[in-house]
């Protein structure tokens, strides 16, 4: 019966680590950069462990939003949840930057009863707003955890001529300042992004770059880089092709009652040949 | 990019234009034997110390078979290069620059001196670009340096070896 307890408790709590962690949660563009009149964009999203090919579960689509160049919110179309992947169609009706974005945050707790069973809140599915929070996770406990997770996911598109307005920060978790637009990156050629987190430069964050088409290589080929003091990075594209970038960030500077804060970026970018 | 237009704008006031020179263009696309052939887009133009500098001529699907010609921007983006550096930020179509695509063989530009992309041409390194980029075929982008205004009469030439034949410039001081 214990035993069956704590199985189910590593089991759930496996379940609450970020994707990004676990399985790769990715939406692909079918292309970033346009030049018709009134263009549209199919996007593929999914969960797997190698990059791009989908044969794991679908994204569900219901936080994934996209945005205009004006900053509003545009429908997605054609949304179909397929037993391996997601596709939805954007049209892009303004010229300008598009970006696909789904976020979620929020409190997680851990801990153990004083049979040594362990428990963890909240539930998968439920939602975690602070009076929950408050009925059903003890003040004290043995090796009680508290912290706030945030996973933003995103990819970008442009109609035209790339613009800015879709990276006004929104000072919430972990977000990508293009120094360089992720529009406009070419094989060879060096791109700088800046991360922030709550809004403030996000130092020390792990950024793992992988290229697409796992399938047809033998190794990883990620490239592993840290957050300098002002939460930038560089990165010079290796080759053309779409890659998928994984963010992750942790400090203790959490609001209460959360002690830990934890946020993961992921977005795709296509590199382009020269 | 701020940074040179920045400096393509003070080098306005730098270099005056010169007026008399003349430059003309030869451009050769290939015939080409595939079982689809569709003519390529193609985008000609100069760049001055690595800036684009002016827009000589984009041949791209205007109308066709009741199509308006907005059906054919939608390839605009495959000449990548240019594209990136000019075509974006352009409304097409431009008067002047916009044509129809073009039939195998050799088409020449020739540029009066002192009208048009002439009329302002600052004095400094050159680079002719010319890229082509054809539906179910492949990309090709051509470079030639060159020195504005000509010192003497001049020829300059490029040969592509998929997509674009001979590329000529004459320059006439």
């Amino acid at each position: 019966m214990k035993i069956s307890h704590s199985l189910a408790g590593a089991l759930l709590a496996a379940l609450l680590i970020p994707a990004a962690h676990a399985h790769r949660a990715w939406i692909v563009p079918a292309a970033t950069v346009l030049s018709s009149e009134d263009p549209w964009v199919t996007f593929d999203a999914a969960v797997s462990n190698d990059i791009f090919h989908a044969d794991h579960a679908p994204m569900r689509l219901e936080g994934v939003k996209a945005i205009g160049p004006d900053g509003k919110e545009v429908p997605l179309q054609n949304t179909a949840v397929g037993k391996y992947r997601s596709v939805f169609d954007v049209n892009l009706k303004q010229k300008g930057t598009y970006k696909i974005t789904s976020f979620s945050g929020g409190l997680r707790a851990r801990w153990e009863t004083e049979d040594g069973e362990r428990r963890s809140w909240p539930n998968r599915g439920a939602q975690a707003t602070e009076e929950a929070f408050a009925k059903e996770v003890p003040k004290k406990a043995k090796n009680l955890e508290v912290s706030y997770g945030s996973r933003r996911m995103e990819t970008f598109v442009t109609a035209g001529s790339p613009d800015a307005k879709v990276f006004v920060p929104s000072n919430q978790g972990l977000e990508l300042v293009p120094v360089t637009h992720p529009n406009d990156l070419f094989a060879g050629e060096k791109a700088e992004f800046k991360f922030l987190i709550d809004g403030k430069p996000a130092v020390g964050a792990k950024v793992e770059i992988i290229p697409g088409g796992m399938r047809y290589r033998n190794q990883q080929d990620s490239i592993n880089v840290q957050s300098d003091k002002n939460g930038s990075i560089t990165v010079t594209w290796p080759k053309a092709g779409l890659y998928w970038m994984s963010v992750s960030y942790e400090d203790d500077k959490a609001k209460k009652p959360a002690k830990k804060r934890s946020a993961s970026y992921v977005a795709t970018f296509e590199v382009l040949p020269e | 990019m701020a940074f040179r237009r920045y400096l393509s704008a003070l080098s306005l006031f730098i270099c005056a234009p010169v007026l008399a020179a003349e430059l003309s263009i030869s451009v050769e696309i290939p015939k080409l034997d595939v079982a689809e052939y569709h003519r390529p887009y193609v985008a000609v133009w100069l760049e001055r110390d690595g800036a684009h500098a002016a827009n000589l001529a984009v041949w791209y699907q205007l109308e066709r078979n009741g199509q308006g010609a907005e059906k054919g921007e939608e390839w605009l983006k495959d000449m990548r290069q240019w594209w990136r550096r000019s075509g974006r930020n352009l409304d097409m179509p431009v008067d002047g620059i916009s044509g129809a695509t073009k039939a195998p063989g050799v088409h020449t530009l020739t540029f009066t001196p002192g009208k048009g992309v002439l009329a302002d041409l600052p004095a400094g390194e050159y680079q002719l670009l010319v890229e082509a980029a054809r539906e179910v075929g492949g990309r090709e982008v051509l470079k030639v340096p060159f020195q504005w205004p000509p010192q003497k009469e001049e020829s300059h030439s490029a040969k592509g070896s998929s997509e674009l034949g001979t590329l000529n410039l004459q320059l006439i001081p």
